[in-house]
């Protein structure tokens, strides 16, 4: 069949499975998103069993494929059966969406700590003791001074890993969620025309454009202040 | 516990220690190739020709931004198609021969580390200091003695730790080849989790045997930095 009839007579279920993508790379970057800063600040300042402990969870997302971890909790759980069923949990880990969601937000939430702690210990101090000084409360301090300058720095590499996370979220696809990956598995099987894994391409392209497209902008916007010649 | 992963026919201790051994060696055998690819990539994107700038970028920016499962499937199924034309042409009547799951994992993994590898060495190449290699024309080297004795050494020296980090992400990568069937740790471990329906321990153990590598291959490159470094004056 020649592309163009492959990619019409299929764009239903591709766009479906683009909109799966979308949905388990945003909650997985949003609910680590919610974690990381909080954990980034243990892991620069937090008590030393709270460093040690994050570094070994880190070291471990880090050092292990996302795939092994994926394979971990969704064939894993299945070990744990009767006592998941006992607190009410089966219904989460038997759902293959719901163990992807996990384990892309935990992966994803190792890699936001540590680009995160990185940015809140360049920070520099004469900010933080400056704001001390004007009598800011803590939480004050983090609110006004510490996040939003890490959050400045960290902005371009927090991106890296929502691009990195969604090429991961392909990997759903091998326990049966029905993303991109997997509706384009699910099509060539059916019809051995390698044009749909092209097809799959040109969108994975298109949604990385689109993304670094728009998170460009939301930089400018965290910076504006910054830029030279601006009217104000 | 200890008899699940006993050694022989009794355990699954040496077939999962097999897999451990083709996931380095399928890694081993890729880090050149993708070297290589790497280096003729970085090479084109700092050609004169714009024609070569803009096909390293092409090849770059394609293979950053698609998903390494993708790349794989295109490599595997792609080039076997491939092949089963190419044998039609010549030999109509001969079974094609069959593209083996090695040598896409290894095609595949290499494509990629290639176009990230390429980056670096680009990024290593333009931070050289520029009157060294002025000073050796000077001298009247040939450019191919610029290369080897001027540049290349210092770029190995500015590109490890770059290519270290891509080092371990390819190693994490050829998990991705047991889903075309190569029978590596990943793989091993779910023949062993058929029979022993143990899902939770054995996943267990080959994330610890991938962390136990990657740390492993931390360490090696932290020494080879170090080592790379010797001459430099810390200032």
């Amino acid at each position: 069949m020649h592309p163009i009839e492959i990619l019409t007579a299929n764009l239903p279920a591709l766009l479906d499975g683009l909109w799966m993508t979308i949905k388990l790379t945003g909650l997985g970057a949003i609910a680590a998103g919610l974690c990381a800063p909080w954990l980034a600040l243990a892991r620069a300042n937090g008590p030393r069993w709270a460093q040690w402990g994050l570094r070994g969870y880190i070291s471990f997302i880090r050092g292990t494929p996302i795939l092994a971890q994926l394979f971990l909790v969704f064939y894993g759980s299945g070990q744990f059966r009767p006592f998941l069923t006992d607190i009410g949990l089966w219904s989460f880990f038997r759902d293959p969406f719901n163990c992807a969601l996990l384990v892309f937000a935990v992966n994803s939430c190792a890699y936001q700590t540590e680009i995160l702690r990185g940015a809140i210990s360049a920070v520099p101090r004469g900010q933080i003791e400056g704001a001390h000084a004007l009598g800011l409360k803590r939480w004050q301090v983090l609110r006004f001074i510490t996040f939003p300058n890490a959050y400045r720095m960290a902005w371009p590499a927090l991106g890296n890993e929502v691009i990195l996370l969604m090429k991961a979220s392909a990997l759903a696809s091998i326990v049966t969620v029905f993303e991109l990956m997997g509706r384009t598995r699910q099509i060539f099987s059916r019809s051995f025309d390698l044009s749909v894994y092209l097809w799959a391409a040109v969108f994975y392209l298109a949604l990385t454009a689109g993304f670094v497209f728009l998170w460009r902008l939301a930089e400018r916007r965290l910076s504006h202040h910054l830029r030279q010649g601006d009217a104000p | 516990m200890t008899d699940l992963f006993a050694w022989g026919d009794a355990g699954w201790g040496d077939e999962i220690l097999f897999g451990a051994l083709t996931t380095i060696r399928l890694a081993l055998v890729s880090l050149p190739v993708g070297l290589a690819i790497g280096l003729t990539v970085a090479a084109l994107s700092m050609a004169q020709s714009r024609v070569a700038r803009a096909i390293a970028t092409g090849y770059t920016t394609l293979m950053r931004g698609l998903p390494e499962i993708l790349t794989l499937f295109i490599v595997y199924n792609g080039v076997g198609m491939l092949i089963n034309v190419v044998s039609g042409w010549i030999a109509p009547d001969a079974r094609p021969p069959e593209l083996s799951p090695f040598i896409a994992g290894v095609a595949a993994l290499a494509m990629v580390f290639g176009a990230f590898s390429a980056e670096v060495i680009r990024g290593a190449f333009t931070a050289l200091d520029k009157g060294q290699t002025e000073a050796a024309r000077a001298f009247g080297m040939r450019p191919v003695q610029i290369l080897f004795l001027v540049q290349l050494p210092q770029v190995w020296r500015l590109a490890l730790p770059g290519l270290g980090n891509l080092w371990i992400n390819m190693l994490k990568d050829t998990a991705l080849v047991s889903v075309i069937a190569l029978d590596e740790l990943m793989r091993a471990t779910k023949v062993a989790i058929g029979v022993t329906k143990q899902p939770f321990t054995f996943y267990l153990i080959a994330c610890l045997i991938y962390w136990g590598l990657s740390v492993a291959s931390e360490v090696g490159l932290a020494r080879m930095e170090r080592r790379a470094n010797r001459y430099v004056v810390k200032r």
